[in-house]
């Protein structure tokens, strides 16, 4: 069992900055993600794109945005489940919390903070009838063990990086890889489609465009996938495997069973205070929340996880005062024993 | 006002809308929809407009001239479900005054 002071469910810029002002107050951070790298949105969706309204950063690489806010709260030690989703939570007798994720990780804090985003990022399935049947009979929709694919025949339907990718990578593990794609136009890295060309020219990689899988066949695993081409009949082709690679979209997931107030997609939170939801010591903070006036602002995340920590603060240490800090003036000391602080001024006498 | 063109927008429950949109805002037909609520917050418009989710897909079912599709769009909705030959991304759309009478249908959400 993990154990921290504030167990963060995001680690988007709302949560990564989270981990700062709780190590300000002297308070541990966990943050889970159900993406494998922090960042959320900056890194996932578009992490080379410029923002321009974060205070002092005239102009900002959201994936450089990402990298000084993982920096700057590097000496608070956080921790990271990364690459599982944060699918319970259970109130304790102590009035702590435990949140388990899909692969059974536990973590148990006083105070939950959700920065979930627009939720988890999960995979887009194509939309053929049966195709749940196949779920880990033969479609899956990410690559997690390349070796399964070991001599088997793949097919792999997309047009972005992570189907050329793959389809490059396979075709040195699999018996034969076929990738199929709705045009003849991929949008990847340069490279990458040369690369596929030049795999393609040998014969390793079969190219299947303009294209559509339109069917699955097989009577208790894949056996077999229906391919049609525009003003086509369909061509059956032998397979084991299926994979659909067509990019990952957000869902608030199992966070909206959790028995808190959801109200367009998002997590009603008191913003007269200090963001708290339904549910005492569960927090939500970033575009995860919704209050009158809410605006989906990085910098109005930021805001409300360093209202949310003075909160979190009085739920861990009940009673304690709290008498604000300047970090110029006191410094910071960071968890792993490093202290960072104004140089001092010199006093000597002028003689 | 003068300068807001009427456009029709069907719902993705099949609800026809006849809204006033302003042309002097800058907006595109993503944030249309999201200003007057025809679909719920969080299922269009996911990206913000970057032409890196299909969300704010729509039909134009229309002869208006629009903007020329750019690559980003093109390749988002070659990798979009529910596509047909007149779909388009809302958030690459421009309101022009040019738009008067524009008729469009949302997508089917992933």
């Amino acid at each position: 069992m993990i154990t921290t002071d504030i167990l963060i469910i995001g680690a988007g810029p709302t949560g990564l900055f989270t981990v700062f002002e709780a190590g300000l107050l002297k308070l541990k951070c966990h943050l889970i993600d159900a993406l494998p790298q922090a960042g959320g949105q900056c890194s996932e969706l578009y992490p080379k794109k410029p923002i321009y309204d974060i205070p002092a950063y005239p102009e900002i690489l959201a994936g450089d945005l990402t990298e000084k806010l993982l920096e700057q709260s590097k000496q608070f030690e956080p921790g990271f489940t990364l690459g599982e989703r944060a699918e319970t939570i259970e109130k304790q007798a102590d009035g702590s919390f435990v949140v388990t994720t899909n692969k059974g990780t536990q973590h148990k804090a006083a105070v939950v903070a959700i920065a979930g985003g627009l939720g988890s990022f999960e995979p887009r399935k194509p939309l053929l009838e049966n195709i749940e049947f196949y779920e880990d009979k033969g479609v899956a929709y990410m690559i997690k063990d390349p070796e399964v694919y070991r001599n088997k025949k793949v097919v792999i339907s997309g047009g972005g990086d992570s189907a050329l990718d793959w389809a490059i990578f396979l075709s040195d593990v699999a018996s034969e890889v076929t990738l199929i794609h709705r045009r003849n136009e991929f949008r990847g890295a340069l490279d990458s489609v040369d690369k596929v060309q030049e795999l393609k020219n040998k014969g390793l990689i079969t190219l299947i465009t303009p294209a559509e899988v339109t069917g699955l066949i097989g009577e208790t695993k894949l056996e077999a996938i229906q391919v049609t081409k525009p003003g086509e009949s369909p061509v059956t082709i032998e397979t084991d495997c299926f994979i659909p690679l067509f990019g990952l979209s957000p869902k608030l997931g199992p966070i909206a069973q959790w028995g808190l107030e959801i109200e367009k997609n998002a997590i009603k939170v008191n913003n007269a205070l200090d963001y708290q939801t339904n549910i005492p010591g569960i927090f939500a903070i970033g575009d995860v929340n919704t209050y009158p006036g809410k605006l989906k602002l990085i910098l109005c995340g930021f805001h409300e996880a360093t209202l949310m920590c003075q909160a979190a603060y009085q739920i861990i240490n009940p009673g304690k005062r709290y008498v604000l800090k300047y970090t110029t003036v006191s410094g910071i000391d960071g968890f792993d024993g490093t202290r960072k602080e104004a140089p001092k001024a010199v006093v000597k006498s002028i003689n | 006002m003068d300068q807001d063109v009427q456009i029709k927008i069907t719902d993705r429950d099949g609800k026809l809308h006849e809204i006033a949109a302003p042309t002097d805002m800058a907006l595109n037909i993503m944030e249309v929809v999201r200003l007057y609520e025809l679909a719920p917050e969080g299922t269009i418009g996911i990206c913000g407009g970057m032409a890196m989710c299909a969300s704010c897909q729509c039909y134009v079912l229309t002869e208006h001239p629009l903007r020329e599709m750019q690559d980003e769009e093109e390749a988002m909705l070659s990798e979009a479900f529910n596509v047909k030959p007149n779909s388009r991304l809302g958030c690459q759309i421009q309101i022009t005054p040019e738009m008067e009478g524009l008729e469009i249908e949302l997508a089917p959400e992933d």
